[in-house]
């Protein structure tokens, strides 16, 4: 019951959310200097007829929204006009039909550009954070478990010098080790490899990921580490841990059923954080690793 | 000790009874701490007492003075800096100190419960108070059916006053009285023979410290539970306790039955713990207070523990530890005066 109503306050919050970006997205590059159009194609020698039919193209032509002709710089217009045939709104109607419209800069649909490189980037992140999250939590809870052992030491001083690595440096690194082991470089499958059975494609696929996910899990992998182990050491020195020590629990009792659900929080926290970071481009990584990846969308 | 109210003399069964089962004798007890690049900190030194079947024996002293710590060392739960390094705690005449952490665990909670200090931190606040108690329930009892598991949570709950639909409540939703309520329903759990209980009734009001104290008591009677009640009150021990057992920086000042303390104590610490309480019979009287601190452990004197703070100290106090004296079948006094006066 608690928890269908905190989904629902999730959900709710999360929706306005999502507006209120749309809606200051949309306005932001309408208040913006420079006509779309024109800063699209930087050609000097369109007429202006074709402008305008790109204008129309684009339905700049249309009024922003009510009583707005242009925000930029400001025309008043019409107050009458049909809402439903303005900008903003023919705008909200295709984003909820999926429709992204078409890139000023490419001229292709945007959806399209958008498909084809998050697919990657997704591909990238999904394997590097699920290896990553693994990894860390394991190494941390040995290593909050054996606090001050040599197990411990280990852990973290390598924890430590994965995460100050620089991405870039590391995947260099990577580069070198996977040159003299064959693994391929760059790109996401080999040339041709679409003509194969699709078990072979996917091992080809499998094949190119494994250095940028190697790259990216063992960044992430250092902290995740870190912030297990100290989360979990604070947890281990609550009282309720000896309760459950003098409620004859075994060690793996008190670990599995009393401290990492406690100590799990300021990493979930964290894995959070990173995703909406990572989703945003793994640019770093896919530079080196060449990649056509979202994340060089916005680079 | 004129104008003190001399304890009942008829406590029921709980008397102490000759014929009744030992079951937890600490002998000798000797607890450290460890920590690198200083003496050892001697916490406990040379404590013993022995519990029989449905007796409550009091554990009285100041903050510091290692009752804890005892406490703490019976079921081998000291954080690892803290070491038994002398000594043995015979529960059904075997050595909890030696037995192996899996055998222990067998007696832990089952046998022997604790109800901490401060319940407040004491249970997990992610799990559901009744899910708590059931796992203690699952853990010692796997023969106990399934589907009545609930049902005893509910029992367990309404003996200590807590209405059956805070089961499913987390430790927060509780005020700090209830907390330490569903901490003693939870010590209760698995019926067992002991129960620890660390200071359990300081944060709770009166009206509910008198309702525990009358089910830690008729708990005893009904199910001759044996109990180690630590606590600062002396009311509270004249009350309810049949031995008591009265700690000064880590050392046995004076073990007797609760007659002999509050009637004919002979550790001047002893006395001057009662002089402090309050006293109905004269209500007029100054109450009064023990000048100075308890000894740190890191600057032990080398005399007697408690001799710096003693009114009625002598030379040889501050220069020769004094050993436990025995004065009578049940009564063991550690002071010089006492072998003076012998």
């Amino acid at each position: 019951m608690n928890r269908t109503r905190a989904l629902i306050k999730k959900i709710t919050w999360s929706i306005f959310t999502i507006l209120f970006v749309i809606v200051l997205n949309f306005f932001l590059f309408r208040v913006l200097p420079g006509d779309p159009a024109r800063a699209g194609i930087r050609d000097p020698r369109l007429k202006k007829e074709a402008v305008e039919m790109l204008r129309v193209r684009f339905g700049l032509d249309k009024q922003v929204i009510n009583c707005f002709e242009s925000l930029n710089p400001i025309k008043v217009g019409s107050c009458t006009v049909n809402p439903l045939d303005t900008q903003f709104f023919i705008y909200a109607r295709n984003l909820l039909q999926g429709e992204l419209g078409i890139s000023y800069h490419t001229n292709r649909p945007v959806a399209d550009v958008l498909a084809e490189r998050l697919w990657n980037t997704v591909l990238l992140i999904g394997a590097g954070q699920i290896l990553s999250i693994i990894i860390g939590v394991v190494f941390g809870v040995f290593a909050a478990w054996k606090a001050r052992t040599s197990i411990d030491y280990v852990a973290v001083i390598t924890s430590l010098m994965a995460w100050s690595l620089p991405t870039f440096w590391l995947a260099i690194i990577l580069l070198f080790w996977g040159s003299n082991n064959g693994l391929p470089l760059a790109g996401k499958a080999s040339p041709g490899s679409s003509a194969l059975p699709l078990l072979q494609q996917w091992v080809d696929i499998a094949r190119h990921m494994i250095l940028p996910t190697l790259t990216y899990t063992i960044v992430y992998m250092g902290e995740y580490t870190l912030i297990m182990r100290s989360s979990l050491m604070d947890v281990l020195s609550e009282d309720y841990i000896l309760t459950a020590k003098a409620k004859g629990l075994s060690t793996f009792q008190i670990l599995k059923d009393h401290a990492l659900k406690n100590a799990m929080l300021p990493l979930v926290t964290v894995i959070a954080i990173n995703l909406g970071f990572t989703v945003a481009g793994a640019i770093q990584i896919e530079a080196v690793i060449f990649l056509a990846r979202a994340g060089q969308r916005d680079f | 000790m004129p104008g003190r109210p001399t304890v009942e003399k008829d406590r029921g069964e709980a008397q102490i009874n000759p014929t009744k089962r030992t079951v937890l004798e600490v002998q000798n007890l000797s607890i450290n701490y460890i920590s690198e690049g200083k003496p050892p900190a001697r916490a406990v030194e040379n404590v013993s007492f022995t519990l029989k079947e449905g007796e409550l024996i009091g554990l009285v002293g100041e903050s510091g003075c290692g009752k804890t710590t005892l406490m703490l060392s019976l079921l081998r739960l000291l954080p690892s800096a803290g070491q038994i390094v002398d000594g043995k705690v015979f529960f059904n005449g075997k050595d909890l100190t030696t037995i192996s952490e899996k055998e222990l665990n067998k007696i832990r909670w089952k046998e022997i419960s604790i109800v901490f200090q401060g319940a407040m931190n004491a249970l997990n606040p992610v799990r559901t108070v009744g899910d708590q108690i059931a796992e203690a329930i699952t853990k010692h009892m796997p023969d106990f059916p399934k589907d009545k598991i609930q049902g005893r949570v509910i029992e367990l709950l309404d003996l200590v006053g807590i209405a059956a639909d805070h089961k499913e409540h987390y430790p927060h939703q509780y005020s700090g009285g209830m907390r330490q309520r569903a901490m003693i329903a939870m010590a209760l759990a698995c019926n067992p023979q002991v129960i620890i209980a660390d200071e359990p009734t300081t944060a709770l009001d009166v009206m509910i410290q008198a309702q525990i104290l009358e089910l830690l008591d008729n708990l005893r009677k009904k199910l001759g539970l044996a109990i180690v009640f630590v606590t600062h009150d002396l009311g509270v021990v004249a009350e309810i306790c049949d031995k008591v057992l009265v700690m000064y920086g880590g050392v046995t000042a004076e073990y007797a039955d609760v007659d002999t303390i509050y009637n004919s104590a002979r550790h001047p610490y002893t006395q001057e713990l009662l002089k402090a309480f309050p006293d109905l019979t004269k209500p007029k009287k100054k109450l009064s207070s023990i000048p100075g601190y308890p000894p740190r452990l890191d600057a032990l004197p080398d005399g007697c523990r408690f001799a710096p703070r003693c009114p009625v100290a002598i030379a040889r106090c501050h220069t020769e530890q004094p050993m436990l004296h025995k004065l009578g079948d049940m009564h063991i006094a550690s002071c010089h005066l006492v072998e003076a006066s012998k």
